[in-house]
């Protein structure tokens, strides 16, 4: 079977007969199968994705007309998202066994409209990570080297997508957890404004951070479903209640844009030159076909990843206060006293990493430190925010990297995790600000790794967003 | 702002962890590190700068209260490691 690019042509394939769901969910599976050293799967929905398939077909060919606008595409989700009878575990030990009692909002309004859910993709535990290898059930390998790290958190989003086993992906971007391992393999990523999707039946990493996204290969298919997993939700109460706009059919770009990025960020130390050169070279091209690209001063870079671990560590540790062992999870045996079934299992139930965010965020909240660390980061956060829109008000987007570095080896930064919060120096600002953010694949290293750009836009600007997305993605990504 | 052992046995308390001596060494260190990247917030001139709440200015709209929503008795129970059949079970906490 070819390979599917976008649901426009498995859509046409349908109509024209040539193919069916069951062909596609079962091309889906083999895959699944020959690209099993990957990793990217926790857990495959083989018999019942089949059975849907089956359905779907017979719902087609009964009457056409009555198929859902997802009639067609067939998507991984990521281990932290609640699916009614399924396990979610975000990729821990302490949710090993969990069944979810209800389904998440932003899956169950894809299923309504005939997507088919081909199985749970492996992640970094609760979200935390860049490189998708502080999993319970191991690291993800890059399909494009399988030396590299594929990006995280939604590492296995990333991989199920490029590796050809779905058409699409939901992840959860934290601090650029879509938008990164989409960059690292060469696909298109999205991150909406904050309160866009709802946020009901997503486990809770940092909650005025996190937000449901997309991983996909065109910015059609992500826009589209964006637009169905969108809207107010009466189960979150940070969901917006804007209506949402139809951006799969408003991408057409016309006008010229006005374009900012920052000197603190292209010119930053740890950038690689490679990436730099890139992201120069899209300037110049789009200065040359009469965008307005502007440098901006923007003093608040290097205060970001600090003020994001105070504020994101504060989160979690409340947050993960709800994993004790007593209601659902997992529970050490030989605790003999409340305190120690709470304290054996969930030191036995989280990775190192998760508790190492854990007990940063009790320090940054406890009592004598809380004035000096968590108030005056929510403080730096208001000025980050404050800026940002700021420059949106003259601006219609910013430019700016994905990822300071090419993917890097597995196993590279394991030891150092300021090196590793440091990477994520360029994604974190639109979730401080709480403004949507694509990652577009721009080129390619010239070791024949991706290179991906980032555009940033006004919140609730999606619709335009996606159209400018669009126009780069088909002008100017190679 | 120096984390030391003392401070690592107190949080440790506090977030419900049991670490080992190792992990005590290793998040010594690491929390140490971290905090001298944080540290690079106290350059930032915050006076007169309220902290930053909600991240949307949109205003929460809460549902009306009635009751909905409800997981039921068994399904509550479905995923405790220890039940019988109304309760969730833990060790015992009174004293003999």
């Amino acid at each position: 079977m070819k390979k599917f690019q976008s649901l426009t042509e498995i859509q046409s394939a349908l109509a024209n007969r040539q193919l069916s769901m069951v062909d596609l969910v079962q091309y889906y599976l083999s895959n699944i199968e020959t690209t099993k050293h990957l990793n990217a799967y926790v857990e495959i929905y083989e018999a019942a994705a089949l059975d849907h398939a089956k359905q779907l077909d017979a719902k087609y060919k009964d009457n056409p007309e009555t198929v859902g606008r997802l009639f067609g595409m067939v998507i991984s989700i990521k281990d932290v998202l609640c699916y009614k009878g399924h396990q979610v575990t975000a990729a821990s030990k302490i949710l090993e066994g969990f069944t979810s009692l209800f389904t998440a909002t932003a899956i169950q309004r894809l299923l309504d409209e005939d997507a088919i859910i081909i199985g749970r993709v492996n992640c970094d535990q609760f979200a935390m990570g860049s490189t998708n290898e502080n999993s319970v059930y191991g690291p993800v390998l890059n399909p494009i080297d399988n030396t590299k790290v594929p990006g995280g958190s939604s590492g296995g989003s990333a991989v199920s997508v490029k590796s050809d086993t779905c058409l699409a992906s939901i992840g959860t971007d934290t601090g650029g957890s879509v938008r990164q391992p989409a960059a690292f393999c060469d696909l298109v990523g999205i991150k909406p404004t904050y309160g866009r999707v709802s946020r009901y039946g997503l486990l809770a990493y940092a909650s005025s951070f996190d937000q449901i996204g997309v991983l996909s290969h065109t910015v059609r298919d992500a826009a589209l479903i964006l637009e169905v997993m969108a809207g107010e939700d009466e189960m979150d109460s940070t969901s917006s209640q804007k209506p949402v706009e139809s951006y799969s059919t408003s991408l057409q770009f016309e006008r010229k844009a006005k374009i900012a990025y920052f000197d603190t960020a292209l010119e930053h130390e740890g950038i690689h030159p490679e990436i730099k050169s890139t992201l120069s070279t899209l300037i110049q091209q789009l200065e040359g076909n009469e965008h307005e690209v502007q440098k901006v001063s923007f003093e608040y870079l290097d205060y970001i990843i600090p003020a994001y671990y105070v504020l994101t560590t504060a989160e979690a540790s409340s947050n993960l206060s709800r994993y004790d062992g007593v209601r659902f999870g997992y529970r050490n045996k030989a605790a003999k006293t409340l305190e120690e079934v709470y304290r054996y299992s969930r030191t036995e139930g989280f990775s190192p990493e998760v508790k190492r965010r854990i007990m940063l965020g009790t320090f940054v909240l406890s009592s004598g430190y809380y004035d000096a660390y968590y108030t005056k980061a929510q403080k730096a956060r208001q000025l980050i925010q404050q800026k940002t829109l700021e420059i949106l008000q003259d601006f219609d987007y910013i430019l700016m990297p994905i990822s300071p570095t090419p993917p890097w080896n597995l196993g590279e930064n394991a030891d150092d995790p300021v090196a590793m919060y440091l990477s994520d120096i360029f994604t974190v600002q639109a979730n401080m600000v709480g403004i949507p953010a694509v990652s577009l694949p721009l080129g390619y290293h010239s070791n024949g790794l991706p290179i991906g750009v980032q555009f940033m836009a006004n919140r609730f600007e999606e619709a335009s967003l996606f159209a400018f997305s669009e126009y780069i993605f088909n002008n100017y990504c190679s | 702002m120096e984390i030391d052992k003392d401070l690592i046995l107190k949080l440790e308390k506090l977030a419900r962890l049991q670490l080992s001596e190792t992990e005590r060494t290793q998040l010594t260190g690491d929390l140490n590190n971290i905090l001298k990247m944080v540290s690079k917030l106290e350059e930032l001139d915050t006076d007169n700068i309220k902290p930053l709440i909600y991240v949307s200015d949109e205003i929460n709209r809460l549902r009306a209260d009635e009751v909905k929503n409800q997981v039921s008795k068994v399904e509550a129970l479905k995923n405790a490691p220890d039940k019988d059949e109304n309760y969730f079970k833990v060790p015992n906490m009174m004293k003999k």
